[in-house]
């Protein structure tokens, strides 16, 4: 199983980053479409290695829990591979906490069917908390390995290897299936996308459950903690420009002001 | 006044930096009693004992040395152990506040014991308060990679969990004067059948020179500078000046540079005096990692590159022609 999310694009310039304060929510910009968090791709591409290492004996089934789900977005992984697509949709989905966003994975992995790893993103780009992956675990009551860059699964249901990132390293870890592990960019690059690929997903149409296909209602949507304010900070001052006759002479300028300004 | 536990961290000699920076966060919610509480594997030479001794050092009330074989090395790995251990703690005492840093610890651990308590937790704080009337903390926080700020409060759920930003409170400084307060070993059971990832080994990779998180000058380069070569004149620059490479997440993911350079939201915090980048565009992702720094200066062709808005000082210009007589001047005025 691999969760996947929705995002807004974060390569947007920031100049198009709108805040509706009011309503306390950010205002999709206009003509940018929204995209798989990255991270999210990182941990499809996981999936995609493991089934290679076994000669495509793994299924791959991809979860996204929102609402006005983009469907040429939405369904990447399927076109980078994956084997079946569940969204799981409702309007009061739009922007969930962890806690509610966990309480509907958590259904609709149960209801998916049993599983030997969940494989998610190490964090999500909009709000960067990484707590889906780590309180999915708990609901589910399997451990929890984050931040893999190689994940070793091996067919005869024994532990999963993985190599998870350090800031000065790695540590080797291993845990039983099923397990919930986060995977990083340092895997390395998702693939891209083959023709092939891309008309098979095509072909492939998403599940689509909505809360009460899963056991749910509303009420488990409820956030945790209230979101009091939404705002743009001030930006700081522009950068003072350093000019000369070309290039290089504004990079000898450059030298000259920061002694000036006592920085070097 | 709320009570508020710190979970700290210990390090060569005593807490770590990360732990120095949340008893500051811990004195801005006017906590008192501030507890701190460390992790133990029982053995004289996990340096629980001298984390203590120097919290203690810090004026905290009381220290808490959670002792149990499995919390070696702060159960590093998996984590199954530290959020069990904690767990127990935390439904024994009750605090009505717990900080955590964003640390590999406070990352795995923090998210895991809330959700087993089934309370919400902050992520990534910068700022705190402390509502008196309801008891609440209200904590700012960036999101959207920095672009927006957001300002949560707590409900009525307790205890309240908040991980703070590394490099966001200064850290606190040891108070003069006899300290006061107590040491309490607690001897802890984490049965067996709770620990089910297991860390097998660590692996350091070999690292040169000054260290990112503590250089007084970095130097990174971005997706601008084309490919890994142009990172030795990086590397030169900094050897100038006595300082650390970093470089943006792009430039890693394309594997010019190793990802222990990385500085962003999902790279290094740094927080250096000056802060010089060739070829970064500035994308809100990188700047998360860098608010720290005193001042920025940028090198960049495209004059509206974000890094602009961001940066005290800039050249608009190719980096092989504005960077080969930066460094030289550099240099020569290093000559005096």
């Amino acid at each position: 199983m691999v969760c996947v999310k929705q995002v807004p694009d974060p390569d947007a310039p920031a100049s198009t980053f709108r805040v509706d304060e009011t309503a306390r929510r950010v205002v999709p910009p206009a003509g940018i479409p929204p995209v798989v968090n990255g991270f999210d791709l990182h941990a499809t591409e996981a999936a995609l290695r493991i089934k290679d290492a076994r000669a495509g004996d793994a299924e791959i089934t991809v979860l996204s829990v929102g609402h006005a789900f983009v469907i040429e977005v939405i369904k990447k992984p399927l076109s980078m591979g994956a084997d079946s697509l569940v969204l799981i949709e409702d309007p009061a989905a739009a922007s969930l906490d962890a806690t509610a966003t966990v309480a509907v994975l958590t259904a609709a992995i149960r209801k998916a069917g049993p599983f030997d790893l969940v494989l998610c993103g190490r964090q999500a780009s909009d709000w960067d908390n990484a707590h889906v992956p780590l309180g999915l675990a708990e609901s589910l009551g399997v451990p929890c390995v984050t931040l893999a860059r190689r994940i070793d699964a091996p067919k005869d249901g024994g532990r999963i290897r993985v190599e998870r990132s350090l800031s000065d390293g790695y540590q080797v870890v291993e845990t039983p299936p099923p397990s919930v592990v986060t995977v990083s960019n340092e895997l390395g690059e998702p693939r891209y996308p083959t023709l092939r690929g891309i008309m098979a997903a095509t072909r492939k149409q998403p599940v689509r459950w909505g809360l009460a296909d899963v056991g749910l209602t509303r009420d488990v949507l409820a956030p945790g903690l209230e979101l009091e304010r939404l705002f743009v900070p001030q930006r700081r001052l522009e950068a003072e420009i350093v000019k000369g006759e070309d290039e290089a002479d504004a990079g000898r300028r450059l030298a000259l002001r920061l002694r000036e300004a006592k920085l070097i | 006044m709320p009570s508020v536990l710190v979970v700290g961290e210990a390090a060569a000699g005593g807490l770590s930096g990360s732990t120095a920076e949340l008893l500051s966060a811990a004195g801005k919610l006017a906590g008192d009693p501030v507890s701190v509480v460390v992790l133990s594997d029982g053995s004289t030479s996990d340096g629980a004992q001298t984390a203590a001794a120097t919290a203690l050092e810090h004026g905290v009330a009381r220290v808490l040395v959670l002792q149990n074989a499995a919390l070696q090395g702060g159960g590093a790995g998996g984590f199954d152990a530290p959020v069990a251990a904690l767990r127990q703690l935390i439904e024994a005492r009750r605090p009505d506040v717990v900080l955590f840093g964003r640390t590999d610890f406070g990352y795995n651990v923090a998210p895991r014991v809330a959700f087993r308590l089934g309370v919400p937790v902050a992520q990534d704080c910068i700022d705190l308060a402390y509502d008196a009337g309801t008891g609440s903390v209200v904590a700012t926080r960036p999101v959207y990679g920095g672009n927006a700020l957001a300002v949560l409060r707590f409900k009525a759920a307790r205890p309240q969990i908040v991980i703070v930003r590394p490099a966001a409170f200064e850290p606190h400084v040891v108070s003069a004067g006899p300290s006061k307060g107590e040491i309490e070993t607690i001897g802890i059971e984490i049965p067996a059948d709770a620990i089910r990832a297991r860390l097998v080994e660590t692996v350091k990779e070999a690292r040169q020179g000054v260290r990112l998180e503590e250089a007084e000058v970095v130097v990174a380069g971005g997706r601008g500078l084309g490919g890994p070569e142009p990172f030795k004149r990086l590397h030169e620059l900094a050897g100038v000046l006595g300082g650390a490479v970093g470089a943006s997440r792009a430039a890693c993911d394309a594997g010019w540079i190793d990802h222990a350079h990385q500085i962003g939201l999902t790279g290094k915090s740094i927080s250096p005096k000056l802060y010089i980048t060739v070829g970064i565009s500035g994308a809100s992702q990188h700047m998360a990692g860098c608010s720290g720094a005193r001042a920025i200066v940028a090198i960049n062709r495209d004059p509206d590159a974000n890094i602009f808005r961001e940066a005290s000082f800039g050249v608009v210009g190719e980096w092989q022609k504005v960077l080969p007589a930066f460094i030289e001047a550099v240099r020569e005025l290093g000559r005096g």
